[in-house]
Parts: structure tokens; C-alpha cells; sequence
């Protein structure tokens, strides 16, 4: 490293490898949507009941309805990964940690647990009234996470906030449990979208959450310059003219709306987050200027990925997103950690 | 159980009064160790009689004392062989199983994190004994050893990954592969055909509701086996707990260390395989046995501690709510999980608090 602000041409890998030879960023780009364009493809034709192509564009085809369902689950995939993605970017970038992720920090567990009250106790029905107690059971459980993992000598380190976020999560889930208990009739419901999944939502439930997507990923991608100078530690921050208190509530906003969104529509989906900003990294460098658009297409491609994998892969049932996420993110978590090894 | 470490005494024998001084200091543990797991069986059985005497159903003691001569009390009978004394007898049994593996952990690795239940090796045996359960159809002693084999599965793949280095990297390691453990749990789920809330309340949070007498039998008989050869191995524990160097040089080798590590292991896999993994049970036990010790590690203690947070929370779950029977796994994780933030919201890094 020998100049303190990562520069587009000369950027350094965040783990101490040399300046790499990496496409250029209309190249990056075009890679990246033609593997998105062709995971929603993908995602269109395979399955329990395979498509051929002609079924998706003419609508008298017998298959063509099985096409439709198909469409739904795409894009709500599309829009949860872009989500958990960007999300898992902002946090690695905020709490300057290589182990952040919504769910392992413990965030969507709070979003899941505040939805669960809001189903049981509150009887709420739609998903027009779970999007705030998601919100507030993300911004909850985040803020508690990170005060916890704060407190000591030596503040909140990769390893405190990861191992509270899991004790968080641990607790959490009784806590769940135990409201779903008194309510059976929640806990049927609750089933599959407590594993998180994208399949059988529906389409009005996407359109509820979308504005709040949107909204969290231009507050994230206005953001980026916030993340870069944080990079630097807080008090080069400082120096540099930014209000750093100011810059990180913005960026937590950001990951609240994006994470509790991702949750209430899909169930807690773990590592999505986790992986996504490293792969990208290693594409197109540290500058969060590129990492948080590549992040989004990157996790969107991933989560319909591993969801149409998932329809196939164990016949005749379905492995949830959910399961297929915890499948590539934790050799990659394993693999972070020992890479990672002492400096954590 | 004690070792003692020091060299033979070469100097001149030092005056009676100051020879007496030390013997006392030297015995003061000792006492009160014995009189703290006096207390705790006093405990346990206090608990115990609690449990299967009170609740909804009270049973009067000469009435228990007869149903357990064979007599057949109409209704009473029933619910105290059937549903009260099963639960209290699998509770110590499992509570013990889980208390003493959770503090093997914590001693050895020297770290109250990693526990079993934390770094991933009960939701390995877990995920293994519903594997085998839901998926293959399985019962009895082939459950046990395939959740013999998760744990160990998991234990040695965290071990793997953390390296030597231990502490955090370890704990960090065993979380990712509890996550991963859990997938695979719900992924059974998944797979069987009628959702079954019994299953999953087993197998993902631990309780001690409905187990057959023959399952509590064949805990009984392992935990027999396991149990005094864990006392055997554990003779060296205090010297393990100085460190692998350390320990070394005294002449306590891995290898003593790795027995007693795989005792551990076991000894959670069979209580898992009994009743699921019960949160939390075997991380609190060890720091709660130690801080009642003085400070000072104990296997039986924190074994004994074991069976009364199962029993108590088995109680709290089944009759605190008017309408409603949570499994105790629900119980302990719900109040566990606070006494782990607790602990890393206190301890500098985590490493020998409480």
C-alpha cells in the first residue's frame, strides 16, 4: 500500500495480496449482468419439471404457467440476494470486519424474532405490517450486537461481534420457538419460510417490500465514499472532513432496511452476505465504489443460483435457499477464518 | 483426582505450627468441594422429588413409594411411570452427560466459549441422530452411535480449521459449523413427510418430553461406562489446565489430553442422541460449578449443576405457562443465551472468566 486512498487505478487486495491484473470495468460489468441474465435463465427452465425455452415466451405453451410461477420466484430471489449482498458489503465496510454478515451478526434473527411477536402477540396478518417490526427487531438486534461486542478493552473485534451475534441468534431462536409454540397455527405457516425460501411467496408480497429495497440500496450505493474513507479508521476519517457518526447511522439505516426487508420476505438467509462482498473483492477490488453494485448483482446471481440448484439437487424434494446459502458460505467462513488466522 | 505437582520435599521439615498452616490451606479446596457437591446432590434431589411429586398432578410421597413398589394407583400410575419420572430420570441423566462434557471443554481448551453446545458438536450429533432417525428409520443404539459420529465428526473438523491456535479462532470455527449442523437439521425437516413438531423439537432444541424407558435405560447404561472412565482420564486435568506446554513438561502428553477431549465428545453425542441438544446446558454448567468451587475446576460438580438447570428447566417449561408445555431446550436457551452475552460483554477476551 503506499497511498493511504485506494485509487482506481492502483488497488490492493484486502488481504495483503499485491496489485492484481483485473478486467476493466466495462468488461467486469458485462460479465457480471450476462451471469445474472443467465442465472435468471437458468432459473426459468430447471426444476422439478424442466421448460423448454419456447414454453417462456409463448404464452399458449402447456408449460407456460409453470414459466409464470417460475417468473415470481426469479425476481423475489433477484431482489433478496441483491439485498442481503449489498447488506453484508455495508457491514463488512462499516465495522471494517471480513466476518460481517446479517445473519451471523445476529440481524436477521432479531428482524425474524420481532415478526414472529408481531404474528403472535400483536396478530398482525400482512406483510404491509411485518415490514416495520422486521425493521425494528433488525435495528434492535443490531445496535445490541455491537454495544455488547463493544464493551471491553479492546472493542468490538471480528471475533466478539461474530460470537455475539451468535449468541444473540441462539437465544433468539428459543425465544421464537417458544412464541410459535403457544401458536400452531403460525408455526405451520412459519415452517419453510423459517429455513428461508424464495418459493411460493407471491407476487404482491415482492411489491409491499420493494420500495423499501430501493430505498436501502440508494442510501447504500450513496454511501460508497462513506465506506471508503471509514476504511481508513476513524480518526483519518475524521481528519478527512467526514462526520463519522453521521456517515455510519446512514449506513446502518441502509442495512436495517435492506436486511429486514430480505428477511421478512424470505426467511433469515445466512452467508449470502458473508461471501458475496468477498468474491467481488477479489474481482474488482476494494474501492466500495464498485464492490457495492458488483455486490448486488453478485448476491442476486447467487441466491437464484442456489435456489434453482436447490430444486434439483436432492429429488423429489426441494432444499430451501436458506440451506443451499449455509452449503457454499460456510466452507468459505471456514476458509476466511483461518486465512484470517491471528490478525482477528 | 488430585495430582500433585510438586517435587519432593528435600528441605528440613519446617516447624509444626507453619507444616500445620499449609496442610490446612492445602485441604481447604478439598472441603469444600466435598461440601459443595453435598450440597449439589441435595440439590438435584430436591429438584428431582420436585419434579415428579408437584406440578399439575401432585402425588403424595407414600403414594409415589407404592406406584414405585408396582402398585397401581388409577391415573397416578400412569402419569408418574409414564410421563413424570421418565422426564426427571432422562433430565440428570442428560444434564450430568451434558455438564460434565461441557466443562472437559472448557477445561482442556481453557476457554468458557467453547463449549459443545457453541462450537457446533451437539447440532453435530444432532444433525446426524435425526439423519438417522427421520431419513434411515433407525432406533435405539444405532441412533447413539451415529450421533457418536457427528460429534466427533464435528469436533475434528473444527479442530482442523482452528489449527493450534485455540481460543477464538476455535469458537469461530465451531460457530460456522453449528450453522452449517442446523441446515442439515432442517433439511430433514423438510424431508419427512408430515411435519412433525415433536421431531423438530427434539432434534433442533433438546427435550426431555415423551422418551421411552428403554432410551433412558440405554443413556443409563453408556453414561456407566463413560462416566467412571472420565474420572479416570480426568486425573490430569489440572495439569492440562495449565497449558499444552506446561502440561507437557510435567509429563501429561496430548494423548491424555485427546482422551479425555473424545470422553467429552461422547459423552454429549449419547445425551444428544437421548434427548436432543438441550441449549446452553453445557456451557452454563462449568462457569456456575467453578464459581460455586472457589474458582476451581470441577467434573462432578459441574455434572450435578447439569441435571439441576435440566430439571429446573424442564419444570419452568412444563408448568410456568398455564396452557402451555415448552420443551426444556426452549427453556435453557432462552435463559442461557443472556448469561453468554453477559460473559462476553465482561470477560477482556473471554478467556478464563468466571
Amino acid at each position: 500500500m503506499t497511498t493511504l486512498v485506494p485509487s482506481r487505478e492502483d488497488v490492493t487486495a484486502p488481504h495483503g495480496g499485491g496489485p492484481a491484473r483485473r478486467p476493466a470495468l466495462p468488461v467486469s460489468a458485462a460479465i457480471a449482468v450476462a451471469v445474472l441474465a443467465g442465472a435468471g435463465v437458468l432459473s426459468l427452465l430447471v426444476g422439478a419439471r424442466a421448460v423448454p425455452l419456447e414454453a417462456v415466451w409463448d404464452p399458449s405453451h402447456p408449460l407456460h404457467p409453470i414459466v409464470q410461477v417460475r417468473l415470481e420466484r426469479t425476481i423475489l430471489g433477484f431482489a433478496v440476494g441483491a439485498a442481503l449482498g449489498l447488506a453484508g458489503a455495508l457491514m463488512q465496510g462499516l465495522t471494517r470486519n471480513p466476518l460481517a454478515d446479517p445473519g451471523i451478526l445476529g440481524v436477521n434473527a432479531g428482524a425474524t424474532f420481532a415478526m414472529v411477536i408481531g404474528m403472535t402477540a400483536l396478530g398482525l396478518t400482512s406483510m404491509g405490517q411485518f415490514l416495520p417490526m422486521a425493521f425494528l427487531g433488525a435495528a434492535a438486534a443490531a445496535v445490541l450486537v455491537h454495544a455488547i461486542a463493544s464493551l471491553g478493552r479492546d472493542g468490538a473485534t471480528p471475533m466478539k461481534l461474530a460470537i455475539t451475534g451468535a449468541a444473540l441468534t441462539a437465544g433468539l431462536a428459543s425465544w421464537t420457538t417458544g412464541l410459535l409454540l403457544a401458536d400452531r397455527k403460525t408455526m405451520e405457516s412459519f415452517r419453510f419460510w423459517q429455513v428461508g425460501t424464495i418459493g411460493g411467496r407471491g407476487f404482491e408480497v415482492l411489491l409491499t417490500g420493494l420500495p423499501f429495497l430501493v430505498v436501502g440500496a440508494l442510501l447504500a450505493l450513496t454511501g460508497a465514499r462513506l465506506l471508503n474513507t471509514l476504511a481508513l479508521g476513524d480518526d483519518l476519517a475524521r481528519g478527512l472532513g467526514r462526520r463519522t457518526t453521521r456517515d455510519r447511522l446512514v449506513i446502518a439505516l441502509a442495512i436495517v432496511l435492506l436486511a429486514g426487508t430480505a428477511t421478512a420476505l424470505a426467511g433469515p438467509i445466512a452467508f449470502v452476505g458473508l461471501v458475496v462482498p468477498h468474491v467481488v473483492r477479489s474481482l474488482v477490488g476494494p474501492d466500495y465504489a464498485r464492490v457495492l453494485p458488483f455486490s448486488m448483482l453478485a448476491g442476486a446471481a447467487l441466491v437464484v443460483v442456489a435456489d434453482t440448484v436447490g430444486r434439483v439437487v436432492l429429488p423429489p424434494s426441494e432444499v430451501q435457499v436458506g440451506i443451499m446459502a449455509a452449503v457454499v458460505g460456510v466452507p468459505v467462513f471456514l476458509a476466511l477464518i483461518r486465512r484470517t488466522g491471528r490478525a482477528l | 483426582m488430585t495430582v500433585t505437582i510438586d517435587p519432593p520435599v528435600t528441605a528440613p521439615p519446617p516447624t509444626r505450627d507453619a507444616a500445620d498452616v499449609v496442610r490446612r490451606a492445602r485441604r481447604a479446596p478439598i472441603r469444600h468441594h466435598r461440601r459443595l457437591v453435598a450440597g449439589l446432590v441435595l440439590v438435584v434431589l430436591g429438584a428431582f422429588a420436585a419434579r415428579v411429586l408437584l406440578g399439575d398432578y401432585t402425588v403424595t410421597i407414600p403414594d409415589f413409594v407404592r406406584i414405585l413398589g408396582g402398585e397401581q394407583i388409577p391415573g397416578a400410575t400412569y402419569i408418574v411411570m409414564e410421563s413424570k419420572l421418565p422426564r426427571a430420570v432422562l433430565a440428570v441423566l442428560v444434564g450430568m452427560a451434558f455438564g460434565i462434557g461441557g466443562a472437559i471443554f472448557q477445561t482442556t481448551l481453557r476457554n468458557p466459549l467453547a463449549s459443545p453446545d457453541i462450537v457446533g458438536v451437539s447440532l453435530g450429533a444432532s444433525a446426524a441422530a435425526v439423519s438417522a432417525v427421520a431419513l434411515a428409520g433407525w432406533t435405539g443404539w444405532p441412533v447413539s452411535l451415529a450421533a457418536a459420529a457427528g460429534a466427533v465428526g464435528v469436533a475434528l473438523l473444527v479442530r482442523a480449521v482452528a489449527g493450534d491456535h485455540g481460543g477464538f479462532r476455535l469458537v469461530l470455527a465451531g460457530i460456522g459449523l453449528a450453522a452449517a449442523m442446523q441446515s442439515v437439521i432442517q433439511y430433514v425437516f423438510t424431508r419427512v413427510d408430515e411435519w412433525d413438531v415433536q421431531l423438530v423439537l427434539r432434534w433442533l432444541t433438546g427435550s426431555v418430553n415423551g422418551v421411552a424407558w428403554p432410551t433412558i435405560g440405554l443413556l443409563a447404561a453408556v453414561l456407566a461406562v463413560l462416566l467412571p472412565a472420565t474420572a479416570w482420564a480426568a486425573r490430569s486435568l489440572k495439569v492440562t489446565e495449565l497449558g499444552d506446554d506446561t502440561a507437557r513438561g510435567l509429563g501429561v502428553g496430548r494423548g491424555r489430553t485427546d482422551l479425555l477431549m473424545l470422553l467429552g465428545v461422547l459423552l454429549v453425542a449419547v445425551g444428544v442422541a437421548a434427548a436432543g441438544p438441550v441449549a446452553f446446558v453445557a456451557f452454563l454448567s462449568g462457569p456456575i460449578a467453578r464459581a460455586l468451587n472457589g474458582g476451581r475446576t470441577t467434573l462432578l460438580a459441574a455434572g450435578l449443576v447439569g441435571a439441576v438447570i435440566v430439571l429446573a428447566g424442564d419444570y419452568v417449561g412444563a408448568y410456568a405457562f398455564a396452557d402451555l408445555n415448552l420443551p426444556v431446550g426452549v427453556v435453557t436457551g432462552a435463559f442461557g443465551a443472556p448469561f453468554l452475552l453477559w460473559l462476553l460483554a465482561r470477560g477482556p477476551t473471554g478467556r478464563r472468566a468466571a
